[in-house]
């Protein structure tokens, strides 16, 4: 039922190499990726249906990559991942075309809930768009 | 500042305001009590010194209208017509018929016998030679002599005139006895007010004169000396410890000294009653000056007061919102350093527990022990997910928000906190909340400050056992929020309720209350649009009342 596909983008590895292994054993098919840079990358080399996106990274922050991937792949959806509940960076992200964000730690069941509200928006903007 | 240097500052302002403002009235005064004084002093002496004048012109006048007439009758008559008793007493009649001052006329030739007398003792005089009088010799040198006042044989004052005829190489005086009464009229004339006084002396200090006051004639002058005076003398004189207002004048023809005396008391009234309305509008001025200044110091000081007050307030408030700002970007990096490692954790765990549920593991021993071990593990990370949610929440509430609050809510989360410190001490929490309250935009955190305050405030009043009572309703025809705080505590008596939202005032023990809870509470409803207000009486408790605008 999940066919769609996930990135989640991190730089804490532990965190997102055990997400992508529990979500694997889930038959989601996800990819990682550990800086925002690497994630446009891979994005370049394929497409993916619903991204997760830390806010705070090294280098190239959340809220720079969000910016970047909305201008490659306006129809993919973003779940802001956020250690930092702040409210500014939550509406800024909303502002810049997350559907939503989430706060770590986050329930895995309520992260596939979310994943799943963000592809089914993104099948309905692509019906629009059709 | 406090209250002891405020009214030391009262004090400074007041005592500066006065002295300014007295120094030159007082200077004003003084200088215009001198002017006044010097001038009207001048015009009192002047006034003097021309009474003198006056006096001793008449009286050399008189004089000299005596010895006018002596001379005129000796140089008009000849020796043998003046022998003539009949002639002299024809004589003295048309004399004394102009004047009565005449008393008797006597002629004397250079032997000092009577030659011829007529007068009222004609058997007396008659045979008197006066040949060795001191006069005697002092008329023959110098043509004219006028004598002291003297009693003679009636005791009436009197003194005499004597003037020299000479004819053929003879000498015959012609002597006349006068009554002093016009000179005694002519000095009494400077008799002013009621205690001015005048009288003549001699050149021996003898008066010629009787005075007003004290002293009879001959006696010597009731006043000081004046008997050498020359030509006039006004002046102040201290005598016998009684100050008076003295003029001495000389009389030109004969050597006598007419002196005048007034009471300063009299003429210088005027000066007396300047001072005393100087001295009246001085007090006045003062008074006034006084009064202003204590006045105009109150209000300024006030002001002061109130604008010290108001800073204090606002600084404290400020200081407080960058505290908590602090406090707030502090929370929010720890509980960010805490979430992702236990994002971590709680992955890893998850991935253990979604492991467990494969078939082999499940045949392990310990299955159960490792099922339990990551349910606790998982129940832990919940516990410190809630912790740090908190700090987060507590992050995020000191960025002033406006957002759609509902009053119960934050209420039921205050008594939250406070619970278990509640429980032990025995207080009862009761909440009345109107369960159709609606929402209004707000700060829910600031709101959650303010009633924890009051909250935190009725239970260290109470201290153990009580009951607190959270009371909210709708008040729609005001379109507002009434939330009712009620405590069973000590209560507060009036004064405590005046200043129970002015920064700094706190009941409670040094060190134990800033004195700022209830002061900030007081600018956080009042930003929010709101009210607060107390009600209290002294041993039935504390009731707070807040109300919010519905927006």
């Amino acid at each position: 039922m999940d066919n769609f596909k996930i990135l989640i983008v991190d730089d804490e590895n532990d965190f997102r190499e055990t997400i992508i292994k529990r979500l694997r054993a889930r038959k989601i098919d996800i990819e990682g990726a550990d800086s925002g840079p690497k994630a446009l990358e891979m994005l370049d080399a394929q497409d993916f249906d619903v991204i997760v996106l830390d806010v705070k990274m090294p280098g190239m922050d959340g809220i720079e990559t969000l910016r970047e991937i909305k201008l490659k792949k306006p129809l993919v959806e973003v779940i802001m991942l956020t250690g930092h509940a702040s409210v500014e960076s939550g509406i800024q992200g909303m502002q810049l075309g997350a559907f939503d964000y989430v706060m770590k730690p986050v329930a895995l069941d309520d992260l596939m809930d979310k994943l799943r509200q963000a592809n089914e928006r993104r099948l309905i903007q692509l019906e629009y768009h059709k | 500042m406090e209250d002891k240097q405020y009214r030391q500052f009262r004090w400074q302002i007041t005592l500066t305001k006065i002295l300014f403002s007295i120094i030159p009235l007082f200077i004003l005064a003084a200088a215009l009590y001198y002017h006044f004084s010097v001038s009207y002093t001048d015009k009192v002496m002047e006034r003097l010194r021309t009474l003198a004048g006056n006096r001793q012109a008449s009286l050399d006048l008189f004089l000299d209208e005596r010895i006018s007439q002596l001379t005129t009758l000796a140089y008009t008559s000849t020796h043998a017509e003046l022998s003539d008793e009949e002639y002299l007493n024809k004589v003295l009649q048309i004399m004394q018929a102009r004047s009565r001052s005449y008393i008797d006329l006597g002629v004397i030739d250079q032997n000092g016998d009577h030659l011829a007398y007529v007068g009222p003792y004609h058997n007396v005089l008659k045979g008197v030679n006066y040949r060795h009088e001191p006069w005697f010799d002092a008329v023959l040198s110098t043509g004219i002599y006028v004598s002291d006042v003297f009693l003679g044989f009636r005791k009436v004052p009197h003194f005499i005139i004597a003037v020299v005829v000479r004819e053929k190489g003879q000498n015959l005086i012609l002597r006349a006895t006068i009554d002093s009464d016009v000179i005694d009229n002519i000095v009494h004339a400077a008799w002013t007010g009621t205690s001015g006084d005048a009288y003549l002396i001699n050149r021996e200090n003898l008066l010629q004169t009787k005075p007003r006051f004290g002293g009879n004639l001959l006696e010597p002058a009731p006043g000081p000396d004046f008997s050498s005076t020359v030509g006039t003398r006004v002046e102040e004189i201290t005598y016998k410890g009684e100050t008076g207002l003295f003029a001495a004048t000389q009389i030109k023809i004969k050597k006598w000294v007419l002196v005048i005396k007034e009471d300063p008391k009299e003429p210088l009234a005027p000066l007396l009653r300047a001072k005393y309305l100087v001295a009246f509008l001085l007090l006045l001025g003062l008074g006034l000056i006084i009064l202003g200044s204590v006045l105009t110091t109150r209000t300024v000081l006030n002001r002061l007061i109130q604008s010290d007050k108001e800073k204090a307030k606002s600084d404290e408030v400020m200081v407080h919102e960058s505290k908590m700002a602090a406090l707030g970007k502090m929370a929010a990096g720890v509980a960010h350093e805490i979430n992702n490692p236990l994002a971590v954790i709680a992955e890893e765990a998850g991935w253990m527990k979604d492991l467990l549920k494969e078939d082999d593991v499940a045949q392990s021993q310990n299955f159960k022990e490792y099922q339990e071990s990551i349910k606790k593990i998982e129940y832990h990370v919940e516990r410190v997910k809630k912790v740090t949610h908190r700090l987060l929440g507590f992050a995020r509430r000191m960025e002033p928000t406006e957002e759609k609050v509902m009053v119960n809510q934050i209420l039921e989360e205050c008594v939250g906190f406070l619970e278990n410190e509640a429980r032990y001490r025995n207080i009862n929490i009761n909440k009345e909340l109107a369960p159709d309250l609606p929402t209004t935009a707000s700060d829910s955190s600031q709101l959650q400050q303010v009633f924890l305050n009051i909250l935190n405030n009725a239970i260290d009043a109470m201290g153990k056992d009580g009951a607190i009572t959270l009371r909210t309703l709708y008040q729609p025809e005001t379109r507002q929020i009434a939330i009712k705080i009620t405590d069973t505590g000590p209560g507060m008596t009036q004064e405590t309720i005046e200043k129970i939202f002015d920064p700094f005032f706190t009941t409670k023990e040094v060190g134990k209350g800033t004195g700022l809870g209830l002061s900030i509470s007081y600018s956080i409803i009042e930003k929010l649009g709101g009210t607060i207000y107390v009600d209290s009486k002294v041993s039935k408790g504390t009731t707070f009342t807040i109300k919010l605008p519905v927006r």
